[in-house]
């Protein structure tokens, strides 16, 4: 038995709960993110040992260098890659306006709420290989679901993951059939109970009507809420592009679906050049840390 | 049921819910249909959500892996095997987290030592931090484990291949650690800064009272943890286990790294194999896919309050 304020300290049993988790931590997150930091300027194809390229990696990343028609970027895939990511993103708004307009309407008080939900909730939880395939058969010009739907309603077929034009839209309508109703409408949900009655009552009584009354008190509210998604999110985001890219269209048609985290894997253990996609896996950490604190000071700096 | 213009909202909901579960009714029809149905969407659509035929021996084919045309040469997908690895790779991970962050948990929460909030800080610090960044990392130690372990216990074969068992068509040949080993599968996704961070909370949350008095009554620190503080944690433990569940069953990229025999892949890798040389046998494929988001919807029934108390954690104050 020990004083709760005495000097002693708890030193020997706290190393013995917390040595499994600390060795796990430090071999596999903390020595990681060094190794990295070491990597990413060095010139690395796991056969021979590493060696130093200095900022080698990220000038040749985002460089530019001059030729006789001007100025030409010193990876191009790079910049297409970059703009790829960001259009696929163009998901989460687009989910998270979702979320909010399923959640407001689930937030009456109706018959058969919870089946609702559930079902809303489904696709969310199933997120992975198999529903990838599911969507890509779907969508396969000749007998997908899609071309069916199009051929009812007397429409022409699209390529839709075949047409360069058509795949990264056709990858964020699947993001949108996963993620509207998940985590962000749960979340959604739970804030707005936390909006007080009372205002939407003075709002009422001051002659607002439903949109204004949306506007001035409710969307507000939910502010911490729409953070919350947007960070978890984004973050979320730029992580797994990976698996939609590999199952889906191998980052296809041209290049048109690969995204900076998939670009990152076809470096890394396609081409074999570790150091060079080092240097990718730092920059989008940047763009991820960017994006969140551009977010972070736009909200106003919620706490969350 | 009165009709009030309060049940016309119940029009949206109907139509999104339809949205919904029009794929994943396609998925059941698809799987119960023949090679040639699935390559022909048919005159009625309503044949997304009443299946044309009930071929239940499709799934007998999907877990036999008897993908190709040829009688002689049954098996070619050994998904049996895929999904044994993926349920053994799942059950490890989880078991694992939730305990190796369970102990962290308690001693980030009970216990006084110096340095406690510094490192506690430092693991928040990498949560920022992305999976792209520690991916390559991760895959270098793991190559390098075996050489390590061989200095440190020299007296096993770390590298050498072996034998582990067998299945309906191949042997299961692995390695004890490094690649193309469950140590690997396993081992690296038992820890993370979010679940020890989450049950921390979680720990904080239950009076000090508690387990002061298991102390006070001469419980050690092993037995008010096991005996106090994780039954009282039970929630949270849920909680962490089902995200830790879904995510190490759905995980790609890592097996993808670190795996090369076939006999050790999980099911998001070994499903791709359904994708023949003579094109894709989408009945058998949709098949496959409902076997392996079956186990996810029964995990997500059980543990549903769980699951939605978890997403909101930090996200609504209140």
């Amino acid at each position: 038995m020990k004083p709760r304020n005495g000097a002693q300290s708890d030193l020997r049993p706290a190393l013995a709960f917390l040595a499994p988790n600390l060795l796990g931590f430090v071999l596999f997150t903390a020595a990681p993110v060094l190794i990295s930091l070491y990597l990413c300027f060095n010139s690395w194809d796991v056969l021979r040992p590493p060696h130093w390229v200095g900022f080698g990696n990220f000038t040749r990343l985002l460089g530019f260098h001059f030729t006789p028609q001007g100025w030409r970027a010193s990876d191009p895939d790079f910049w297409r890659y970059l703009w790829n990511t960001f259009f696929l993103l163009l998901a989460l708004p687009l989910g998270i306006a979702g979320s909010l307009v399923m959640a407001l309407i689930l937030n009456q008080k109706l018959r058969f709420l919870n089946i609702y939900r559930l079902v809303f909730f489904l696709p969310s939880i199933l997120y992975g290989v198999a529903i990838f395939y599911l969507w890509k058969y779907m969508f396969q010009p000749d007998y997908g679901l899609f071309n069916a739907l199009l051929g009812k309603l007397g429409l022409k077929p699209l390529g839709w993951l075949d047409d360069p034009h058509l795949a990264k839209p056709s990858l964020i309508l699947m993001m949108l059939w996963l993620t509207a109703g998940g985590a962000g409408m749960i979340v959604y949900l739970a804030a707005l109970q936390t909006v007080p009655e009372e205002l939407h009552e003075a709002a009422r009584i001051d002659g607002a009507n439903r949109w204004q009354q949306f506007w001035a008190v409710t969307w507000p509210a939910l502010k911490p809420a729409t953070f919350f998604n947007l960070t978890m999110g984004l973050i979320w985001g730029l992580q797994s592009s990976f698996d939609v890219a590999y199952i889906m269209t191998d980052g296809g048609p041209y290049g048109s679906t690969t995204t900076l985290g998939y670009y990152l894997y076809l470096k890394a253990f396609r081409f074999f050049e570790m150091g060079y996609a080092s240097a990718i896996a730092w920059v989008i950490f940047f763009i991820t840390l960017v994006l969140t604190l551009v977010e972070w000071r736009r909200s106003g700096g919620v706490q969350v | 049921m009165k009709f009030t213009a309060r049940t016309l909202w119940h029009i949206p909901l109907v139509l999104l819910g339809l949205t919904m579960l029009m794929p994943l009714f396609l998925m059941f029809t698809t799987s119960l249909g023949t090679a040639r149905m699935a390559l022909d969407p048919g005159e009625s659509l309503w044949h997304i959500f009443i299946p044309r035929m009930w071929r239940w021996h499709n799934y007998v084919d999907v877990l036999r892996g008897n993908v190709g045309l040829d009688p002689r040469h049954p098996a070619q997908v050994d998904f049996l095997r895929y999904y044994a690895n993926s349920v053994v790779v799942a059950i490890g991970v989880t078991l694992g987290h939730v305990l190796t962050s369970a102990c962290a948990a308690y001693a980030f929460a009970r216990l006084r030592w110096p340095g406690r909030d510094r490192i506690f800080l430092a693991y928040l610090a990498t949560m920022m931090v992305p999976v792209p960044v520690t991916l390559i990392p991760q895959f270098a130690i793991i190559k390098h484990i075996p050489e390590w372990l061989q200095v440190i216990i020299p007296w096993v074969n770390w590298t050498g291949l072996r034998y582990l068992g067998t299945s309906a068509t191949a042997p299961l040949i692995g390695r004890l650690a490094g690649m193309d080993s469950f140590f690997s599968l396993i081992v690296p996704g038992m820890f993370s800064a979010y679940g020890t961070f989450l049950l921390r909370q979680f720990l904080l949350t239950i009076p000090r009272e508690l387990d002061e008095a298991a102390r006070i009554d001469g419980a050690t620190h092993w037995q008010t943890f096991s005996r106090v503080i994780l039954p009282l944690a039970r929630p949270g433990l849920a909680t962490l286990a089902i995200f830790t569940y879904m995510g190490a069953w759905s995980n790609l990229i890592w097996p993808l790294v670190v795996l090369n025999l076939e006999s050790m892949y999980t099911l998001p890798l070994g499903m791709q194999e359904f994708q023949g040389q003579s094109g894709t046998q989408w009945h058998l494929m949709m098949g496959a896919s409902l076997l392996v988001v079956l186990p996810v919807i029964v995990v997500f029934f059980i543990g549903q309050r769980s699951f939605i108390r978890g997403l909101t954690v930090g996200a609504v104050k209140g």
